[in-house]
């Protein structure tokens, strides 16, 4: 059934490739198998050695995972990240905009652009934000954009997240692993360096203290804690940036100012990076039955006694049936036309559009509208015929909770598979900070799809990830 | 304790130290290799480690055309050159077995695998790629070598002098790294991305880049560097942190034999006096590299008065 699709390779003909992969090229032309997967295992080893894993807890088998990285680089030209780069920005720029407006006056459902109901029903909308403005309006301070690439110059939007994006630790990583395995080959090329982004976060999360606040601003990390899958990532940050890793019993609040607890007795916390999500943050106005998060911690919110980031409330940004508005968002806010564009999207609840979902599934992919990480997803041209018929069923019972998009051939980037090269399916996720101003570090995670023919890039379906390298503007190509 | 005795534990400090810090240095320029293909300044990082190895007229004889090859084997294999790793791996196990019974198993094991393992590699180079590795296990021998005299040793001379060599060796090597790149730290305005790479590096040497973040919080700034270097008590590889141990080590040894106490101990207070009471502001006024050469001088002398009061009388 899995037909295999014809796919946009980055690298290209391995006799003629693209200018920026020319060195790759030669590299994989004149390097033995046995000695890539040497290296393979060398990394492997490194990356246990640090503990980048991720946890998966409760499924059997090895509760502290490895993501498999793949050794041999992603690349972009300069130019091509320069386009990627100024299409973020403003993307992000309109999604913060957003966020403030409809948290706030409420202008773009007013005018009709986006359905009210869309929003204003949406269980990722925080009606508990209305009337709070974060410093600097800003409410997505750390974005990671998921981007697919189909040609050479078609680069589309997957995705947003304005929750808590994680994938940023193994972007860095990542990078360290290859400088450490093939100094060489870095040599060969000008990558535009990456390890500043934890002092850019730091600033960023600086940047956005309370007003109130005097002297150097106090940032910790809130984590879920280390049963958490992402809790290397949490500690790695935090350590990077030299703050504090706290749990929610690590905190508490009195008079609406939130302090740490310390040996030295109760400190100040000006600035939240949080990595639990809205649900979990106080028990007092969220779930009650949280014990991850802070009592009061809202209230001290809404008096602008500390910030956090990112706010509550921004998941209805970032909501997959608010997705196909985006472009929209960008036109209405900041009067531009979108640099980078979606991916056609089919909203199940809009009759007409359930019609021809219900019609070409085979050609489709459907997902939640609420799901994650690859789950709850139809890949229609590599589906059978029984789980055609299961999704039909569903989205008829639940049209709102589905939405549809053609089939991407998502571009491919040679990979090495153990018994020699190949190519693979890969997205992007650039991290976009956005405080006093906007940050990119250029590059981002590049996640690949092991399997062939795959277009599921997500670690927890058998991707695996590969570093990035953005060639700094000089470099010969 | 025989002098000599002293002098082999000494020794075996600081070749020891000398080792994992070459293998650290190279760890950071091969970074840096790695991270800008044809930068300008790419034969200057290469030229600055050489500084950091400290000996200005091989420098000099290998002459501008010195290339990264070259260089990379001149501080690991290179036996005409005593800083380099296998001279410094030789030096130190040849000075432990001076001194066999001094020593615990568990240091003699740390020297004696090294050295055993260095010369399994039979001179030969490890290649482009194996060399991180390499450079990885050097380093991670010395932190074995150090836990194993700390947490082995009885608290009496023999350990005071291992002591006494490893800090003032590493005293020494902090002043010399600092003073390669005094002039990238002396930069007055906020610097290019180039410079950043360049601090971040310069932090890497002493593996002092997230010491920075939890001390400072903030971006790195080239005179936080110098003072976290310098003037910081609580980052162990910081002058200051090197030199009170040494007075202390110094004034340990006086102590056990009645308060005997010579040059090396005066000079050593003085050394250290400077360290305590010096603000990085002042070190800026003085200019950077003229306090490091102030500073580097200090060290030489002291260890030549340490030699002449204990080790070579």
């Amino acid at each position: 059934m899995a037909e295999p699709i014809k796919a946009f390779d980055e690298m290209g003909e391995p006799q003629a490739a693209r200018a920026a992969y020319g060195e790759i090229a030669r590299w994989l032309a004149a390097t033995p198998m046995e000695q890539l997967e040497r290296k393979r295992q060398e990394a492997e080893l490194l990356f246990r050695r640090i503990g980048v894993t991720f946890a998966v807890y409760g499924e059997g088998g090895d509760p502290e995972r490895l993501i498999p990285f793949d050794i041999i680089p992603r690349i972009l030209a300069w130019q091509e990240w320069e386009h990627l780069s100024r299409g973020l920005t403003q993307r992000v720029r309109a999604l913060n905009m957003f966020l403030a407006d409809v948290y706030g006056p409420g202008e773009i459902l007013k005018a009709g652009r986006i359905p009210a109901a869309l929003i204003l029903q949406n269980e990722a909308y925080r009606p508990e934000m209305r009337g709070i403005t974060p410093p600097g309006g800003i409410y997505v301070h750390i974005a990671g954009i998921d981007v697919v690439r189909t040609g050479a110059a078609q680069f589309h939007v997957l995705e947003d997240n304005c929750r808590t994006p994680s994938g940023v630790s193994y972007m860095l990583e990542g990078r360290e692993a290859m400088l450490r395995l093939f100094p060489g080959l870095c040599a060969a090329h000008r990558i535009a360096p990456v390890s500043h982004y934890p002092s850019d976060l730091l600033e960023t999360l600086m940047s956005v203290a309370p007003s109130a606040c005097r002297g150097l601003p106090r940032v910790v990390l809130l984590t879920p804690g280390a049963f958490n899958s992402a809790y290397y990532e949490h500690c790695f940050l935090a350590d990077e940036m030299g703050v504090e890793v706290v749990e929610g019993q690590d905190l508490f609040v009195e008079d609406r100012v939130v302090y740490m607890r310390t040996t030295a007795g109760p400190q100040r916390v000006d600035v939240i990076y949080r990595r639990i999500d809205d649900d979990y943050l106080d028990p007092a106005v969220f779930r009650a039955d949280s014990m991850l998060g802070v009592r009061g911690l809202m209230e001290a919110y809404r008096a602008g006694n500390v910030a956090l980031a990112n706010a509550p409330g921004g998941g209805i940004a970032d909501d997959k049936a608010v997705y196909p508005y985006v472009p929209e968002m960008v036109r209405f806010y900041l009067g531009e036309e979108p640099i980078l564009a979606n991916v056609p999207t089919y909203l199940c609840e809009r009759p007409d559009d359930c019609t021809y979902v219900l019609e070409h599934l085979h050609e489709l992919v459907v997902k939640l509208t609420k799901g994650s990480g690859g789950y709850g997803m139809l890949v229609g041209p590599h589906s059978t015929a029984e789980q055609r018929a299961e999704f039909a069923a569903r989205i008829k019972a639940h049209p709102a909770d589905y939405i549809a998009q053609p089939t991407l051939a998502l571009s491919t980037v040679p990979t090495f598979t153990g018994s020699g090269t190949a190519p693979r399916h890969v997205d992007l996720r650039p991290f976009v900070l956005s405080g006093a101003e906007t940050r990119i570090v250029p590059g981002g995670l590049t996640r690949v799809a092991l399997r062939e023919g795959s277009l599921v890039v997500n670690s927890s379906q058998g991707g695996g990830t590969k570093d990035t390298w953005v060639l700094a503007p000089d470099a010969p190509c | 304790m025989l002098s000599r005795t002293a002098d082999s534990l000494y020794w075996l400090g600081r070749y020891m130290e000398r080792a994992g810090n070459t293998a650290r240095a190279l760890q950071v320029a091969l970074r840096e290799a790695g991270m800008g293909g044809g930068r300008p300044a790419q034969g200057e990082s290469w030229r600055t480690l050489l500084l950091t190895s400290g000996d200005i007229g091989l420098l000099q004889g290998f002459g501008a055309a010195a290339d990264a090859a070259q260089i990379i084997q001149h501080l690991v294999m290179d036996r005409a050159n005593p800083s380099s790793i296998q001279s410094c791996i030789e030096a130190s196990r040849q000075n432990a077995r001076q001194v066999r019974t001094a020593l615990t198993v568990d240091m003699w094991e740390a020297v004696n695998d090294t050295w055993g393992q260095m010369r399994r590699m039979e001179n030969a180079m490890p290649s482009a790629d194996d060399l991180p590795g390499f450079l990885d296990w050097v380093k991670r021998q010395t932190i074995l070598f150090n836990g194993a005299y700390d947490d082995t040793m009885l608290r009496e001379e023999a350990w005071r002098f291992v002591g006494l060599g490893t800090m003032l060796e590493r005293a020494d090597n902090t002043a010399r790294v600092l003073h390669a790149h005094a002039r990238a730290l002396s930069i007055a305005e906020a610097g290019t991305a180039e410079d950043y790479l360049h601090w971040q590096a310069i932090l890497r040497n002493f593996t002092a880049l997230r010491a920075y973040q939890w001390v400072y919080h903030g971006r790195i700034e080239p005179r936080r560097i110098a003072e976290l270097l310098i003037l910081r008590a609580e980052l162990p590889r910081s002058m200051i942190a090197c030199h009170a141990r040494i007075e202390a080590v110094l004034d340990e040894i006086a102590a056990a034999h009645g308060g005997r106490r010579g040059e090396c101990h005066r000079r050593a207070g003085e050394a250290h006096a400077r360290l305590r009471f010096g603000r990085v502001e002042d070190i800026f006024t003085q200019g950077l590299e003229a306090f490091l050469n102030e500073m580097m001088a200090r060290n030489i002398d002291l260890g030549g008065q340490i030699a002449e009061f204990y080790l070579h009388n």
